[in-house]
């Protein structure tokens, strides 16, 4: 750390915290962002639908339904700034029943009171046209033109890579376990020992915000973690469905989708389980059997044959039917941004404006910086035409070099996500990037090369490449 | 850059090598082999014991031998290489792009395509074991790529699951090199290894082959620390009541191959579903007239002598092609 005392400490990098740090990287006051993890977006953040939702779920009158709407807004804006990926490719809530004929109906009244544009509910005909694999039940839709699909890490790597580019410092592998009073500034004291002083302490630490807020000596929330498995299929099947689909909501959540990814790839689930365990992320052989259970119900071509990878998000549940940003009732150097739970990553963006702007309300003066910048760009081999490919391999031949073949991911690409602010560390951080490793074989093919360009860009050994930062080492660390 | 040839062979592993060199010897010139690699050779670069060429040689030479020879009978020849070169596409009418950090994208025309491109192992997703996600499971032969070509240890407490010939071969391996394999465990009732590997890799060196048990949960949030095992069925379901916990900081899977057929949908090639490879009618010539399929990618072979016999088979097939269309 440089000079570790700051204006503002932000605890946790998922989205909420990384949006944050880059809404006040605009402004002069030093800002640090600070991750347990070895990498960015290593929460709930790293492990959920990646929907984009158009905003008719939450209760008017919400915090939630209002950053929803603004998040969808701002997404759609930045995204091209800011090179995330991001397709609106609309969704459906279908009806298999009578019942959620009128759950439908009342989405839709919901969505124009919270001021949902393009809404408009389907009947069969016009649903099955839109999505011939549905299931022959259904009997209508809620079809939102304006949800879509995005990359969940890059929806928080791209503003903390803006945000450390305008003068946050991004401090990784320090999980808060204490403070310490200091004059006018508080000491965050990480479980190895090191110290960060910020005068406001913005808690983004999503499951672990009541532990945080607890430090303060604020006990007004539980976070309740709430466990969603889902899978992953083959590209190959990536035309079963064109839109996010979605059943009516349950009592738990937002149901099982079966969606698009961004990349073209199918996504299955969530399932929805209050767990004991904040960090409890394994699979099971349950949760993926109701997942595909439930998918079935929607798409009942869906199969567990076209797997490719499993996953478990955690769900930071608050227990106020509401997100919890605020200053802390009991400790006014606290700003508590805590219970985000869906649909946290579409509101992020509008998470971090109004956080900044809340700050400004209570009298603390921010002064923009005149240079601040939020272009981002990222190349995408895979997605040049043959001269733009000729021109970046003649600027940098590591670009004519695939490294992941299932993807298409080029040396250039991997090294460029190593070497770029807030940049992967690890075999994790590198695929959530670029996606080497992330196809079919994961990861088996481009494994060990990955590993080296990771070494020679962090000029390590080899045998010190992790997965995910800590104890998860690829290998020994003696060379044979 | 744009490149005409009569013969395009992607893949420089010993089918394409085979193949390439079997056309040259039936007066087909203009022959390229390109290769992802920086070397030629494929996956027997890695494999670097014994056990290769009985059948075509008449001894028995390591999987680096084994491919020297033919590297080095490519060289006496005209046949051209791209190595360091990826393919990134193919059309069934027989266009090439591939790239590499030289000539940037290359646009290549080709009369005839042999695919080459052997095989990829299944993973871990693909057989949904549940549990965490920690670091230490690789497939057998990414593990062996990085203690042979790396010369990196994956881990010193090792579990196999699966007994297909690279599992085996690693179990030797992995115990040569100083690691402990506590056991193999094969969900089906007999070992789909060679006899050979079962007697040499696993018996000579008293590590277990429990069959008919698979594996059910993986255990350890960082670092694998454990697997739970259970015995399964006649339906290969697990039995509950006979689980049980094997510790171990290594899980290698060897738990089948598939050929690489990226390329072959491309081109819009049949794909059979039970080999998972493109559908042969007859002479190794897929459903795009003169696109020719040999090796792993093809199918599945479990010696690499018998690749190099029908790889030659379809070099001869390619060159047939060629002469007929030219007459
Ligand atoms: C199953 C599931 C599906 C979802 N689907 C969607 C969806 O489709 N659309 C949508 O909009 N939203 C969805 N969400 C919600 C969305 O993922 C979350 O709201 C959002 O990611 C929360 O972000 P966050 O930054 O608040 O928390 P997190 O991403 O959890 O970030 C908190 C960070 O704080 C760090 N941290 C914790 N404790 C400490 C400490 N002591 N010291 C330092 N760092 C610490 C953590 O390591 C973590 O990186 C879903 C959530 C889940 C779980
Ligand atoms: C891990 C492993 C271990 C084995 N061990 C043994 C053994 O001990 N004994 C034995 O007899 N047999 C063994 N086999 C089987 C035997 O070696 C293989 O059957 C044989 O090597 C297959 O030859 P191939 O040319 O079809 O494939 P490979 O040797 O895999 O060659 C394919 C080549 O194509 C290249 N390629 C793929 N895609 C592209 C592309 N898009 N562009 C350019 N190039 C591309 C690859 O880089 C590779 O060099 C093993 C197989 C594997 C996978």
């Amino acid at each position: 750390m440089k000079n570790n005392q700051f204006d503002f400490a932000v605890i946790g990098a998922g989205v909420s915290g990384a949006w944050i740090a880059y809404e006040l990287s605009k402004y002069t006051a030093k800002t640090c962002l600070i991750e347990k993890e070895n990498d960015v977006a290593m929460g709930a953040t790293k492990a959920n639908s990646a929907i984009i939702h158009a905003g008719y779920d939450p209760v008017p009158g919400t915090l939630m339904a209002k950053l929803n709407i603004r998040g969808n807004e701002l997404v759609r804006k930045l995204c091209k700034k800011m090179d995330i990926p991001f397709r609106q490719i609309g969704s459906l809530v279908i009806a298999l029943t009578e019942e959620d004929e009128a759950k439908i109906r009342e989405l839709y009244e919901r969505g124009l009171q919270n001021g949902v544009d393009g809404l408009r509910i389907l009947n069969k005909t016009e649903t099955l046209s839109l999505e011939p694999n549905l299931s022959p039940e259904v009997r209508g839709a809620l079809f939102a033109e304006t949800a879509g699909v995005c990359s969940s890490f890059e929806m928080s790597c791209a503003p903390a890579e803006v945000a450390e580019n305008n003068g946050v410092e991004l401090i990784r592998n320090f999980k808060v376990e204490n403070i310490r009073i200091n004059g006018e500034y508080t000491v965050l004291v990480s479980s190895s020992g090191q110290t960060v002083s910020a005068r406001t302490v913005i808690n983004a630490a999503g499951v672990h915000a009541d532990e945080i807020a607890k430090l303060f000596g604020d006990d007004s929330f539980i976070i309740t973690p709430r466990k969603g498995e889902y899978s992953i299929l083959d590209n190959n099947c990536g035309d079963l469905v064109h839109h996010v689909i979605f059943q009516p909501p349950v009592k738990f959540g937002k149901g099982i989708l079966v969606s698009q990814t961004v990349d073209g790839n199918i996504i299955v689930g969530p399932t929805a389980e209050n767990i004991d365990d904040k960090e409890n992320k394994a699979t099971t052989f349950e949760g993926q059997l109701t997942a595909f259970e439930g998918a079935r119900r929607s798409v009942p071509s869906v199969s567990e044959r076209d797997v490719i990878t499993s996953f478990t998000g955690i769900r930071p549940i608050g227990g106020k039917g509401d997100f919890i940003i605020g200053f802390s009732d009991f400790n006014n150097r606290l700003f508590n941004v805590a219970g985000i739970e869906s649909p946290g990553l579409t509101a992020g963006p509008a998470i971090g404006e109004y956080v900044v702007e809340k700050i400004a309300e209570s009298g603390f003066e921010f002064v923009a910086k005149e240079n601040f910048d939020n272009n981002r760009k990222v190349i995408r081999f895979k997605d040049l035409s043959d001269d733009e490919k000729n021109k970046i391999i003649a600027q940098n031949p590591l670009y004519g070099r695939v490294i992941c073949r299932c993807e298409t991911v080029t040396e250039g690409e991997i090294a460029d996500s190593v070497t770029r602010g807030a940049g992967a560390r690890d075999m994790d951080g590198v695929k959530r990037r670029v996606r080497a490793g992330m196809g079919r074989c994961q990861g088996g093919f481009c494994g060990p090369r990955v590993m080296e360009i990771i070494a020679r860009e962090l000029d390590i050994p080899m045998s010190e490449v992790t997965k995910f930062g800590g104890a998860s080492r690829m290998t020994e660390k003696e060379m044979i | 850059m744009k490149m005409n040839v009569n013969v395009a062979v992607i893949g420089g592993g010993p089918a394409g090598l085979a193949a390439a060199l079997e056309c040259r010897k039936n007066g087909i010139d203009n022959i390229l082999v390109i290769e992802r690699d920086k070397q030629l050779g494929g996956i027997l670069n890695q494999c670097i014991h014994p056990g290769f060429g009985l059948h075509v040689f008449g001894e028995e030479l390591t999987g680096p031998e084994y491919a020297q020879r033919y590297i080095d009978m490519l060289s006496d020849t005209d046949i051209k290489t791209l190595t360091d070169t990826m393919v990134l596409s193919l059309t069934p009418q027989k266009v090439i792009r591939a790239v590499n950090t030289s000539l940037g994208v290359v646009e290549i025309h080709s009369k005839a395509v042999i695919l080459a491109m052997g095989c990829r192992e299944r993973t871990r997703g693909m057989l949904r074991i549940p549990g965490t996600r920690p670091a230490g499971i690789y497939t057998a032969g990414t593990a062996q790529r990085l203690v042979n070509i790396e010369g990196l240890m994956p881990g010193k407490n090792t579990v196999i699951l699966g007994s297909g010939d690279i599992g085996l071969i690693m179990a030797r391996r992995m115990t040569l090199e100083g690691a402990k394999v506590s056991g193999v465990y094969e969900i089906m009732p007999k070992s789909g290894g060679l006899k050979r590997n079962i007697v040499q890799c696993l018996n000579d060196f008293g590590i277990p082959l429990h069959l008919s048990k698979t594996a059910v949960e993986i255990h350890g949030r960082e670092r694998i620390e454990g697997i739970t095992v259970a015995a399964v069925d006649e339906n290969l379901s697990p039995i509950k009541g006979t689980e049980e916990y094997v510790e171990c900081d290594t899980l290698l899977l060897s738990v089948g191959l598939i050929p690489e057929n990226e390329l072959s949908r491309g081109a819009g090639i049949l794909i059979d579903p039970k080999t998972k490879g493109p559908v042969c009618e007859s002479g190794f010539e897929t459903s795009v007239p003169g696109i020719f399929a040999c090796g792993n990618v093809y199918k599945v072979y479990d010696l690499v002598d018998n690749v190099t016999k029908d790889s030659v088979l379809a070099g001869r097939y390619a060159a047939e092609y060629i002469r007929s269309k030219s007459e």
